[in-house]
């Protein structure tokens, strides 16, 4: 099922949360959402699952329109929001059969998808307790079971992964990628490894306004301007090396590392990648090429760049 | 409908889990057992085989407990963000309001139906008026029906249960006698409607053994009033701009 938002705004007062924000998600696509605190993720999401009316704009999930039939958009959507709040006083297979019931699953297969849920996010050991008792991870995989009970073919998920230990945090991820093979995911997060570790394509918001969208590669190939290569040559003078890194056609600037034995900075030209180059010149002086570190601009940078 | 029952077990259930359904049922029995049987003008004093005594009760007592089970139904909810789940189920508000009206209500007929013994024990003593022992119950679910949907808004106005419950006890009281007093000093057509509007002139006529449509269409026109408020305020999350 796609998810198609068109010109979305939403203000609280005077503040602009959303400023007509527009993408579409395809199905099997999980889609991360990037920003910084306040940028209107969390607005989006709550829009999109009919918690929140747009001031303007529209949201359309398959061929259903938030604004005109918000119930069986919301049937379609299995949603965990943020902070991920439970009724604690419940045992936990009561809580996802009353999930299961009013997200319209048939009597006779609630039992069923309860057993599946709780196999799919490893509850076995906790099912009968009560949710207010379970640690905050496993309240986080109660979140998501509620989320997924009734096989929904949007699954938003709003910041999974927190509070889970790294390897809860690890299979969730499996989780998601799993089900995003057939279903549309959306989920948020400013975990920065997280979202190049599951998402397909990463949408960063900042301001109520989507400032980069693509996958993680296309969006590193746009920020990164030139190849940088930090090289370590050694068996040969450092001024003379310097000098011959420098006539190279394909080199823009070499440096050498203030503090480092023979170790240079090597800035290429646009678009031209000066590696080869560096090893025949070593190979026809004789020097011994001992490291070659290709810089890659993190989607630290990259976020940065965009959102300050 | 379904959903709307679906709403409404869970948190009948939850009175029961809550040891809030124990506490309710016995202090609600004990009290008005106590007044009925034992104490002041009760059955055996009055010398009549009628539950009169225990309609007067339970008119005071059911106007204190009913606040404190639905201070928690939707203000709990806003407090913990579950309601946020609750709207984003394939559930409207409304459905929701009801089920939570729907809950409360039931916990009131448990507790009435736990004195079906009184009625029988009076049935044993001597000649009672059936007629009369059922239009008071019908007159106690009306008015209980009343009080918990003003509680349900009270409680859907703020996220704090404490104010919910006073809110809810502040408005009730108008209607269980401010509302008669004040039309005591006053004189036509205002004191007519002040006396309209109050909850114990209804319930009067009804637990006389008089059912009157007029006073039918009081309670359900006050219960349906209160109702749609909650869903109101439930929505006004959308007009905040």
């Amino acid at each position: 099922m796609d998810i198609i938002v068109n010109g979305l705004s939403k203000l609280y007062g005077a503040q602009k949360a959303l400023d007509a924000i527009s993408f579409h998600v395809k199905t099997g696509e999980i889609v991360g959402f990037l920003g910084p605190n306040g940028a209107g993720k969390t607005t989006a999401m709550k829009i999109i699952t009919c918690y929140l009316a747009a001031n303007s704009g529209e949201v359309k999930v398959g061929d259903y329109s938030v604004k005109d039939s918000p119930q069986e958009v919301k049937r379609h959507i299995g949603y965990l929001p943020e902070h991920n709040p439970l009724y604690l006083d419940m045992p936990v297979m009561d809580y996802l059969e009353f999930s299961a019931l009013l997200q319209g699953v048939e009597k006779n297969r609630v039992k069923e998808r309860i057993r599946e849920m709780i196999k799919k996010c490893g509850l076995n050991v906790e099912k009968h307790k009560k949710i207010g008792e379970l640690s905050k991870g496993y309240r986080q995989r109660v979140g998501l079971a509620q989320a997924m009970i009734h096989d929904p073919a949007v699954l938003i998920l709003d910041e999974p992964t927190t509070g889970l230990d790294p390897n809860q945090i690890v299979e969730i991820r499996k989780l998601i990628k799993e089900l995003g093979k057939e279903k549309t995911v959306i989920l948020s997060t400013h975990i920065l490894p997280e979202v190049e570790a599951t998402c397909d394509r990463i949408l960063i918001i900042s301001k109520g306004k989507i400032v980069a969208d693509g996958t993680s590669d296309t969006l590193r190939k746009k920020s990164q301007g030139q190849e940088v290569l930090k090289v370590k040559i050694e068996e040969g003078n450092k001024m003379d090396i310097l000098q011959a890194l420098q006539q190279l056609e394909t080199v823009a600037l070499a440096d050498a590392v203030a503090g480092a034995e023979n170790v240079f900075e090597i800035q290429s030209k646009g678009n031209w990648s000066s590696k080869r180059n560096v090893f025949k010149l070593c190979v026809e002086r004789n020097w011994i090429l001992t490291e070659a570190i290709p810089y890659e601009t993190k989607l630290e940078d990259i976020f940065r760049d965009l959102t300050i | 409908m379904r959903q709307i029952i679906i709403i409404a077990k869970r948190e009948l259930q939850a009175f029961f889990d809550s040891l809030v359904a124990y506490i309710m049922l016995a202090a609600f029995l004990g009290f008005s057992g106590f007044f009925t049987w034992l104490y002041g003008a009760d059955v055996f004093l009055r010398n009549q085989a009628d539950l009169q005594t225990f309609f007067g009760i339970a008119y005071w007592t059911l106007f204190f407990f009913i606040p404190a089970l639905t201070m928690k139904m939707l203000a709990e909810e806003k407090k913990t963000g579950t309601i946020e789940l609750l709207f984003t189920k394939a559930i409207t508000d409304w459905q929701i309001v009801f089920g939570k009206f729907l809950a409360c209500l039931a916990l009131v007929f448990i507790a009435l139906l736990f004195t079906v013994p009184y009625y029988l024990t009076v049935w044993k003593l001597g000649p009672v008026d059936h007629g009369a022992v059922f239009c008071g119950y019908l007159g106690l679910i009306m008015m209980s029906a009343t009080y918990i949907s003003i509680g349900i808004f009270a409680s859907s106005v703020t996220n704090n249960q404490i104010v919910a419950f006073l809110f809810s006890l502040f408005a009730g009281m108008f209607f269980h006698i401010l509302f008669d007093v004040l039309a005591r000093s006053f004189t036509g057509g205002l004191a007519e409607t002040l006396s309209y509007l109050s909850v114990s002139s209804h319930y009067d006529s009804i637990s006389r053994g008089v059912i009157d449509s007029k006073d039918i269409i009081y309670f359900l026109s006050v219960i349906f009033m209160a109702l749609f408020l909650s869903e109101v305020s439930l929505a006004k999350r959308n007009l905040q701009s």
